[in-house]
């Protein structure tokens, strides 16, 4: 089933991670499986933010030598950006085996992450000015908490609450997913794609990569093949609609934008709040209303809507 | 005190059903299965109670709703319901209920008599299954709206999302705004007002009924024809629309009437052993 959900903030900047984990939290009973969130925080100058992981959840409890095996690969992460001039202002530990860098870096992006990701277990889950993007096993509360999201100031977010349908319960198979190697793109969905391998493969041979077999990440794949080829990000959008088949309705974010789709066949639950501050959207109502304590109008998009936001 | 009644004191089986298969597997006869507690609360029409749902959860207002039925209260009054799911559902009883604010999913289904007003809105697959009374949502409703609705008058002043009316089997669904995509998919029977524009496939694969919309139809479903409007019919929906103070933009006689083709209808005069190889 799952729930998507998403907030834009139009003028200043607010609380966008208790108001996403809010909404998240209203949406548990649509997906319990995992929880995922994309923050778009107050961008430092001529700096970006890595969120990587090292290895699964649940290697850290079965995995054999595990515990040493992350210390050695993230050694080789830090051995790695050092080789290729990356400078690191900080490093965080989110968790054991998941981390938050901020760096500074001016070669090529790309490059640098397909290094970074020929680590064994290693994965890079956002790399950008604005975006953090963060995914784990558990609710909206276990990863809020864990990954100290409760006060996170930014301009607009997306979120996730996943019931594995397609593929397994681990992090990998978790949204949002990182429209890589675009810096700063995200989509949640729910849904699913029927004809994935068909597109999956199409891209591959293109020279896109995947790091699950979660119908999700096809999108944002999909959407960043577009980007590449100069497609503006509404259009893109338009295309999706034509191009993907099956029942869905996605969110996406990029830096200063927040977008929503959905199919033709109207499936897939879509309901939103639109002021001239603020913009609010999610499967289901109730997440919206458990951020405004008065009382607002909302409405759902039609089949074969597209909607994009700007901040 | 609550009284049971039998479904045929209650005449649920003054309709005679036509088709194999209903009458195979639905037999009035088996009449154990059909047990119906409607009316099941002496109410007093002006007995007025309210309460706030505003930290309740659906279950304990469901119950709140039930037990002020069950002290005799007609009329109650629900602040803040804050778009929870599966309120107000399974009322078998005369009640005037007021929602403020706005209803999640699966609002008011299985209702067999009440008279609901909604001052906000509403969310998916709501007033599914509604038997009797009416019910009128002020705002926008999600989709699947009356969803398998067999009587009483469903009303959204606003606009309804995708498969308004799916499988409807009587009664009447009326639409202030627009409605999304396979409005009256497969529908049996009943009633449709639309007055604002209708989504593409319109009325597809519906077996019966009618549909009439007061805007511009994106395309029509497969089986789904143009009627010709009578007087009888225009006047009817004139007098249904002023009940709930609304009315046709360009009159009642200028609205769009579709109805089933009847190209479907082969279906069911399939042999069994016919329809075993066509499912």
């Amino acid at each position: 089933m799952c729930g998507i959900a998403g907030i834009i903030h139009r003028g200043n900047p607010g609380n966008i991670g208790g108001e996403i984990t809010s909404m998240l939290r209203s949406l548990k009973h649509r997906g319990p499986d995992s929880t995922g969130l994309a923050v778009y925080g107050i961008p430092g100058e001529n700096q970006y933010v890595m969120r990587f992981k090292v290895a699964e959840q649940e290697d850290v409890s079965k995995g054999f030598n595990i515990h040493q095996q992350i210390k050695d690969r993230r050694e080789k992460v830090n051995s790695r950006l050092k080789e290729l001039g990356v400078e690191i202002l900080s490093e965080n530990e989110a968790t054991e085996y998941a981390f938050r860098y901020t760096i500074r870096y001016d070669g090529d992006l790309h490059h640098m992450a397909d290094y970074i990701e020929d680590i064994e277990g290693t994965e890079i889950m956002s790399l950008g000015q604005a975006l953090e993007l963060i995914k784990d096993l558990g609710d909206a509360d276990v990863v809020s908490t864990q990954y100290d999201l409760g006060n996170f100031e930014g301009s607009h977010a997306i979120g996730h609450t996943r019931m594995a349908t397609e593929s397994d319960v681990d992090i990998r198979s978790a949204h949002p997913y990182w429209a890589y190697p675009f810096n700063d793109v995200a989509v949640v969905h729910n849904g699913q794609l029927t004809n994935y391998w068909n597109w999956r493969r199409h891209l591959v041979h293109r020279g896109h990569r995947f790091m699950s077999n979660c119908d999700s990440e096809l999108i944002a794949v999909y959407l960043a093949d577009k980007m590449n080829q100069n497609i503006d990000l509404e259009e893109a959008m338009h295309d999706s609609l034509d191009e993907l088949d099956g029942v869905f309705t996605y969110v996406v974010a990029t830096s200063d934008k927040l977008g929503m789709a959905k199919d033709f066949m109207a499936a897939k639950p879509m309901v939103l709040h639109e002021s001239d501050d603020f913009v609010a959207l999610a499967s289901e109502e109730v997440a919206i209303r458990s951020i405004f304590p008065h009382e607002i109008d909302t409405f759902d998009p039609y089949e074969g809507e597209v909607r994009v936001w700007q901040l | 005190m609550a009284t049971l009644e039998k479904s045929f004191d209650a005449g649920l089986h003054s309709e005679q059903l036509s088709g194999r298969t209903q009458q195979t597997f639905f037999s009035a006869a088996e009449e154990e299965n059909f047990v119906y507690p409607y009316n099941a609360f002496k109410v007093e029409r002006d007995k007025k109670a309210e309460f706030d749902a505003q930290d309740l959860d659906s279950n304990t207002i469901n119950l709140k709703i039930r037990k002020l039925m069950s002290e005799g209260h007609g009329h109650i009054v629900v602040k803040n319901p804050r778009a929870k799911h599966s309120i107000g559902v399974g009322i078998l009883n005369r009640l005037t209920l007021d929602f403020k604010g706005s209803l999640g999913y699966f609002g008011c289904g299985l209702i067999d008599g009440p008279n609901i007003h909604i001052s906000g809105r509403v969310g998916w697959s709501f007033a599914e299954n509604m038997m009797a009374g009416t019910i009128v949502v002020e705002k926008n409703a999600g989709s699947t709206f009356g969803a398998a609705i067999r009587g009483g008058d469903l009303v959204c002043k606003g606009d309804v999302g995708s498969r308004t009316g799916i499988d409807m089997k009587g009664g009447t669904i009326i639409v202030g705004g627009r409605t999304g995509t396979l409005t009256g998919f497969m529908m049996q029977r009943g009633r449709m007002i639309i007055l604002g524009d209708a989504g593409p496939n319109l009325g597809d694969s519906m077996y019966d009924g009618t549909i009439f919309v007061g805007g511009k139809i994106d395309s029509l479903g497969v089986d789904a024809v143009p009627g010709e409007m009578t007087d009888l019919e225009a006047k009817w929906i004139e007098g249904k629309l002023a009940l709930y103070g609304l009315e046709a933009p360009k009159g009642a006689a200028k609205l769009q009437k579709i109805v089933a083709g009847k190209k479907l209808w082969n279906y069911d005069n399939l042999e069994p052993t016919e329809k075993k190889i066509v499912l």
